[in-house]
């Protein structure tokens, strides 16, 4: 606690933080308050109350890094005044951004010559990507019909039930049909063959993904690509294929470049990937790269000249902060391809070592595959007295955030629980991890379950009289937390955005 | 300079950052360079190419924030790394963001009860808020049309030329046609008639501007409502307004209160202000509130539920970063009412200063109002050998940032030279700007002007065949860069 004085507009002189008026009284919650407050107390305030936020590095929910080197933190705060959009006033930020573009379609293999340009650009993050990459198909798609004089009025978008809600998203906002290709027990991503089928003369793209949301496990795009050729070949619609390689695509480059999934193929026309994930940045950035200048239909551009040069955009937001660019060209000169190697090498080891601690146990399937985002979904073998949810829960107590899921369907009877393998989580933690698991299993098994709990005391209640009073209470309170648990499953079934991010 | 020393992975041994192989040789710039380099080069390096980026604080071109209290960068920092979707893991964040919108909606005047909450989303800026707020206009016309048997796909947007390029974006992005009230000379923003003639029945909405990018004009909101009940009195339409108050939504309130824009006009049925231009936070923030929950339609609402508690979710980004948001909130308590309209007030006095420094030069015409925007548009006055991209130019060189635009059509041969007064414009810049405005003056009092050298130096003759050579260049270059301005429909309209 610290003794200081903090001079404001309203003539009160407070001797302490903590012991000023304005922590005395509470702040208002719905309204604007009338006066200010001085700023040690403002920023005070906040900071304890974001104390009961979760600790982003626990957070193993999420893909989206939480750690950056401390330069590089440096260089954020330094940008976080420059409004990106400013093109003109930020000449050398928005060369940065074009950099990260090129770097990034080379990587992708993106059929380019020696001095040419790319075409992509840079977003808050894979949502934006992959809408500006469906309004370019949905574009295209539009003129080609036209073209035909054929009616172009029922675009629909081919993908799998895995895909992440951003689809969704896109196709209800930009009114395109979702048809989704569902899944099956033990084979939880888009069947390629199914997705094949299920493609006719209004789609207008297939949309793969490279590193499933829900276990981490690559799609098998040469396969689709193979299967859509031939289709392509039959009927001439000449459907391309976008890949989501939000999580993937700066994972697969480094550890299995001979995986063959991107530009390589002839049919992917547009490739977004999430900065933000395992491109190592902070919250906020994404990249879409298209093949080439075809891909992307002029007349969605909105060209900014400044100096003569032409500099077009494409983007759904306008002004944003330039530091997750910065950023971004920071981890990409900073890490080269050797570090990226090294950082995706040292996340599958540590996967690899939590899935065999939890191998161990023996009381856990796992989910997930080897090859694919460095991630550990894991189900309950016997999942009939406790549920993955309560397991979730009780690692939340020492501070753990595992979230569990219900796969999507035809798979919804399946919940999984997923860490996900970040640059910061370190071995160390991984056998923590394992550990508290145990622990966790070992709490479970010594509770009764919540079902047969119930049944007992249903009996308790017919045999003793006397005691009616105090079972009748119980089993209200029983009934209701029987009724939020039935809610929070309820709910949490519909839940389609939790943690897939 | 400084001699340090760094460590890398390889064995190289490295005595100074600035004399490291890693900033000897070339940096690859279209592709991933095969090995890592220090993290100090690293930042060295981008730190040095960046100082060539104009200064955030000298840019008068632009509207958003660029200055916050040490405090408030603290609690940035602190929270750069909170993915804002992850609601589950960080309740408060997301409280916080509820409580802005609250805070918002009720600065707003939304027929709210006390403790009812709002309905609204905070976004990455006024872009975003306005295909939101755009859509359920869309989707709340195509439902009514279809409940009465009608067409519906052809749906039309009625604003005003002035329009920030956002809704070009959102009517070439959704399918929805962009009717345009068309400017005239003296007249800079949508007039309310010419809006109301223009409204047929596949209009989803009319937008009305409070702070027009170009003058800082606001719109006379008002009187768009009172024509707009009489229209949709005989045509039985209900068309609705939205306000696009992404400059004015945090200046009229506070300095402006008696002005009816809001909530208080009953046709008003979502309004958008950008958090970052006058809500005094970097950049990355905007927020959208509806009057009413049948404002938005519920189909386009996805459920997020946790702890059962219902957190209904409408925006196009996903991920992002929650410092914005969290600075949003500080500002809201730390300023308070007070806090704002002081800041508010301030602006207006300088932007004053500014206009009566530029006014006593006699050389410009003052083209934005007083009441508004704290902008300062001008023209040169009269007849004149130099434009004002000569004076925008020429006063880079002293460092300031003022650009020069073309009003849109019916306009365009009206330019004019436009400073912004935000928070961080103090009275002594302002004096200062005139003072380096007046020497630009002098400068280009003395250099005949392109067009009547070009006219001297043919009259030379061959002696000066050089000059005429590159005077003609010169125009080229000159036409052909007013010919790219002519098209460029988002300088610094943000």
């Amino acid at each position: 606690m610290v003794l200081s004085h903090a001079a404001s507009n309203s003539d009160v002189s407070v001797h302490s933080t903590f012991a000023s008026r304005y922590v005395r009284t509470s702040l208002p919650r719905f309204k604007m308050p009338e006066n200010s407050i001085p700023k040690e107390a403002a920023y005070q305030i906040i900071n304890d109350e974001l104390m009961l936020d979760g600790n982003p590095r626990l957070n193993l929910a999420s893909f989206v890094t939480t750690w950056m080197e401390p330069e590089c933190d440096k260089l954020i705060m330094s940008s976080i005044n420059k409004n990106y959009v400013d093109m003109d006033e930020y000449p050398v930020t928005t060369e940065l951004q074009n950099r990260c573009v090129n770097m990034i379609a080379h990587l992708f293999n993106a059929p380019l010559g020696e001095t040419e340009t790319a075409v992509g650009v840079g977003t808050v993050g894979s949502s934006e990507a992959i809408m500006l990459a469906g309004l370019a198909f949905k574009r295209k798609w539009q003129n080609k019909r036209k073209a035909e004089g054929k009616p172009f009025d029922n675009p629909n978008i081919v993908t799998g039930a895995n895909v992440q809600v951003c689809w969704e998203k896109f196709a209800r906002y930009f009114e395109v049909e979702l048809k989704e290709v569902k899944l099956s027990e033990g084979y939880y991503v888009m069947n390629p063959e199914q997705a094949v089928e299920m493609v006719d003369e209004n789609t207008i793209c297939v949309a793969a993904i490279l590193g499933s949301t829900l276990n981490g496990e690559f799609e098998d795009v040469k396969l689709l690509n193979d299967l859509l050729v031939l289709k392509n070949k039959e009927t001439g619609w000449d459907t391309p294929i976008h890949v989501d390689a939000a999580s993937g695509g700066f994972i697969a480059p480094f550890l299995y470049p001979e995986l063959e999934w991107d530009f390589r193929l002839p049919l992917v026309k547009s490739i977004n990937v999430s900065g933000h994930k395992y491109g190592l940045v902070y919250a906020g950035i994404g990249w879409v790269v298209w093949r080439n200048k075809e891909d992307l239909p002029e007349e969605l551009i909105f060209h900014i000249n400044y100096l003569g040069a032409d500099q077009p955009t494409f983007t759904l937001n306008f002004s944003k902060g330039s530091s997750q660019v910065i950023a971004q060209y920071y981890q990409l000169i900073r890490l080269g391809h050797e570090g990226y190697r090294n950082v995706m090498e040292n996340c599958r080891e540590n996967m690899i070592m939590l899935r065999e601690g939890l191998e161990k146990t023996g009381r856990f399937n796992i989910v997930s595959k080897d090859e694919g985002v460095p991630l550990v979904a894991f189900s309950l073998k016997d999942n009939s007295s406790h549920t993955e949810f309560e397991v979730s829960d009780m690692l939340r107590r020492y501070g753990w955030i595992v979230p569990a899921y219900t796969m999507p369907p035809n798979a919804q009877h399946i919940t999984v629980l997923r860490v996900v393998i970040r640059e910061d989580f370190s071995r160390t933690l991984a056998e923590r991890l394992v550990i508290d698991i145990e622990k966790v299993m070992r709490e479970l098994d010594e509770l009764p379950s919540r079902v047969i709990h119930k049944i007992s005391l249903g009996e308790e209640s017919e045999a003793n009289g006397d005691n009616l009073m105090v079972t009748v209470k119980k089993s209200d309170m029983e009934k209701q937390r029987e009724i939020i648990n039935g809610w929070k499953k309820f709910v949490s079934d519909r839940k389609k955005t939790n943690g897939i991010c | 300079m400084v001699v340090s020393r760094t460590t890398t992975e390889s064995k190289e041994p490295v005595s100074s950052t600035f004399g490291s192989r890693y900033v000897r040789t070339a940096l690859p710039k279209y592709e991933i360079g095969e090995s890592s380099i220090p993290k100090d080069a690293a930042y060295q390096i981008i730190k040095d190419e960046l100082m060539l980026d104009g200064n955030p604080r000298l840019n008068l071109a632009s509207f958003v924030t660029t200055w916050m209290e040490p405090e408030c960068d603290k609690l940035i920092m602190d929270t750069i790394n909170k993915n804002y979707v992850d609601m589950d893991e960080y309740p408060v964040t997301t409280e916080f963001q509820n409580r802005c919108v609250n805070m918002i909606a009720r600065l707003f005047n939304a027929p709210l009860g006390d403790t009812q909450t709002a309905m609204g989303v905070g976004t990455v800026g006024s872009s975003e808020a306005i295909m939101l707020a755009g859509l359920a206009f869309k989707r709340n016309w195509q439902n009514k049309r279809k409940a009465e048997g009608k067409p519906y796909d052809k749906p039309n947007i009625v604003t005003g030329a002035n329009v920030q390029v956002v809704w070009e974006k959102f009517a070439r992005y959704f399918e929805v046609e962009l009717k345009e009230v068309k400017l005239s000379e003296g007249y800079y923003v949508m007039d309310p008639e010419k809006a109301v003639e223009m409204v047929d029945e596949n209009t989803i909405c009319v937008a009305a501007m409070l702070g027009s990018t170009l003058t800082g004009e606001f719109e006379d909101v008002k009187r768009l409502n009172d024509l707009l009940v009489k229209k949709n009195e005989e045509t039985g339409w209900n068309t609705p307004i939205h306000v696009d108050a992404a400059s004015g939504g945090f200046i009229a309130p506070f300095i402006y209160p008696e002005l009816e824009w809001d909530f208080r006009l009953p046709l008003v049925k979502s309004i958008n202000v950008s958090g970052h231009k006058y809500g005094l936070v970097y950049a990355g923030v905007g927020w959208v509130v509806w009057r009413t929950q049948h404002d938005l339609p519920d189909e386009l609402i996805f459920h997020i539920n946790y702890l059962g508690a219902d957190q209904p979710t409408f925006t196009l980004n996903f991920s992002k970063g929650s410092s914005q948001i969290i600075a949003q909130y500080y500002q809201f308590i730390r300023l308070g009412f007070e806090g704002y309209k002081n800041v508010m007030e301030n602006c207006r006095e300088n932007m004053l200063v500014l206009k009566e420094g530029l006014e006593k030069t006699e050389r410009f015409n003052i083209v934005s109002k007083d009441v508004g925007v704290p902008l300062v548009a001008f023209s040169l006055k009269g007849q004149s050998f130099h434009s004002e991209f000569e004076i925008s130019e020429m006063l880079r060189r002293f460092g300031w940032i003022v650009p020069a635009y073309t009003m849109p059509a019916d306009a365009q041969h009206i330019t004019v030279l436009r400073v912004v007064i935000r928070e961080d414009f103090s009275r002594t810049l302002a004096e200062r700007l005139v003072g380096d405005i007046l020497k630009v003056l002098h400068e280009l009092d003395t250099l005949p002007s392109k067009i009547s050298r070009k006219m001297g130096a043919e009259d030379f003759g061959n002696v000066k065949g050089k000059k005429v050579e590159r005077e003609k260049l010169t125009d080229v270059i000159v036409g052909w860069r007013k010919y790219v301005m002519d098209r460029k429909t988002m300088n610094g309209v943000c």
